[in-house]
């Protein structure tokens, strides 16, 4: 369970984030909806401790963030996989060893196994036969798409989508809100989604918040009419 | 940013890069990796200007000496010139200007396209990914370079004497081999040690603290190369004045 209590952080006078509290429980998939440059993405990485806060506090399974130590934060950052908006490739490493950066990293596994669950992670995400690729080859859909699939390398408990559909297709977009349904449904990976796309957020979400001026509210359901008013 | 603060934050990034633990299972790869980029990629600029500084040497301690001095002073001179100075200094300037700003470039283009925050979400140390590989690398790959820019600076000189100052091999080579002191190769060595130490910190250091988007790294590329090169300049003195002082 993760457990966001009183998160409050300013740019000089620009109060992004105003005492936000919510919890993303167990089986639940939150999504945080908000119109472009409200603070979503800061929201984000304030949770993992990438962004300090100006108050406030992180629990993840009970252990607080902001408070831990860097080895303590490492070790909570491992249950989670993190979806950039700009994807945050390597671009001067091809499919295969974006995805499998993380398991060389933090596994002891031999590089038959480390092939072997890169290719596990190609079906789930489907590029099959795209491992040899460069970033700068691929569509912003399949960036996007790898992205996922690095996200899942070590098996986190937990998802974290920034804008996982802006800028696509309709039709890459309905793709990657197929894998984010299938994974919380068929892998129980739960986590946070931020979005401003209403859609996405209806089609994947179990709870919605409503992030705007800073402060987050609860919504019960959503329509155009949320980011009025 | 006033100087200070700036000398203890990159005092701080130094010791940072370097004193963690270094995952050797992981890092190797990406040490040797850099030790090809900077050794073997900086090797055909680094004959071109080494060749070329034996030449104006030679021509140099030619203009000066000859006829007042016997002839294998010329070797000698250019001999510990290139040895104590030229070589290890030379060099540094020229993997500055190639290495240094490539670090910060690259380091700071994977910053504003947020590669290294993905390192830190996925509990990679990024000083240990980044840093550590390019700072040994090039403390490996520097004190070889220099070596080899000092031997084919002295061969390119022994040639040119030998086929237009009508100064035999034998007698430039004697110069050489005659007052050739331990001290000056060691010391030209320590110099290129403290040398690259201030080029991958310097391009690392410039490139990760970037902020912005394309202009700020241009920006740190610039950085990095200038620093690096005057820091240079205060070692090689400083070196100097301990070794040969």
């Amino acid at each position: 369970m993760i457990e966001v209590k009183n998160l409050s952080k300013m740019f000089d006078d620009l109060v992004v984030l105003d005492n936000v509290s919510f919890n993303v429980t167990e089986a639940h998939l939150v999504v945080i909806l908000g119109p472009s440059g409200t603070g979503k993405t800061i929201l984000l990485k304030s949770i993992l401790g990438i962004i300090p806060v100006d108050s406030g506090e992180v629990l993840f399974d009970g252990k607080p963030v902001q408070s831990a130590k860097e080895s303590e934060i490492y070790d909570i950052r491992r249950q989670v996989g993190f979806v950039f908006q700009s994807t945050a490739l390597f671009d001067s490493m091809n499919v295969c060893e974006n995805i499998a950066l993380p398991l060389v990293e933090h596994t002891k596994l031999s590089s038959r196994q480390v092939r072997d669950k890169v290719q596990e992670i190609l079906e789930i995400i489907g590029m099959v036969g795209k491992e040899r690729l460069y970033p700068r080859s691929l569509s912003g859909g399949m960036k996007r798409l790898v992205a996922v699939g690095r996200a899942l390398a070590l098996d986190p408990k937990h998802l974290f989508y920034d804008e996982p559909t802006t800028g696509l297709d309709p039709i890459m977009r309905d793709r990657i809100v197929q894998l984010i349904i299938d994974l919380k449904k068929d892998y129980k990976k739960i986590g946070i989604v931020v979005t401003h796309d209403l859609d996405t957020a209806e089609k994947v979400g179990d709870d919605i918040y409503l992030l705007k001026n800073g402060k987050i509210n609860k919504l019960k359901k959503i329509g155009k009419e949320v980011y009025n008013g | 940013m006033n100087l200070f603060s700036l000398i203890g934050d990159f005092a701080t990034f130094f010791f940072r890069s370097l004193f963690i633990p270094w995952k050797f299972r992981t890092s190797k790869d990406r040490i040797l990796e850099q030790v090809y980029n900077i050794g073997v990629g900086s090797l055909p600029i680094i004959i071109i200007i080494a060749a070329f500084t034996g030449l104006v040497s030679t021509v140099q301690a030619t203009y000066q000496m000859i006829g007042t001095v016997p002839r294998y002073i010329i070797g000698t001179t250019v001999g510990r010139m290139v040895l104590i100075e030229l070589g290890p200094i030379l060099t540094a300037l020229m993997v500055s200007g190639r290495c240094a700003s490539s670090m910060a470039a690259e380091i700071g283009t994977m910053r504003v396209t947020e590669q290294i925050d993905a390192l830190e979400i996925m509990a990679i140390d990024p000083y240990r990914f980044l840093n550590l590989p390019r700072i040994v690398g090039t403390f490996i790959s520097l004190p070889v370079l220099t070596i080899f820019a000092e031997f084919v600076a002295l061969l390119s000189g022994a040639v040119y004497a030998h086929y237009f100052l009508n100064i035999p091999f034998s007698v430039f080579s004697y110069g050489i081999i005659h007052f050739f002191s331990m001290r000056d190769f060691f010391g030209g060595l320590v110099k290129s040690l403290f040398f690259s130490i201030v080029i991958a910190a310097s391009g690392c250091y410039f490139g990760y603290i970037v902020k912005g988007g394309a202009k700020e790294v241009g920006r740190a590329a610039t950085y990095a190369v200038v620093s690096s090169s005057i820091l240079i300049l205060v070692l090689d003195f400083l070196v100097a004045l301990v070794i040969f002082g």
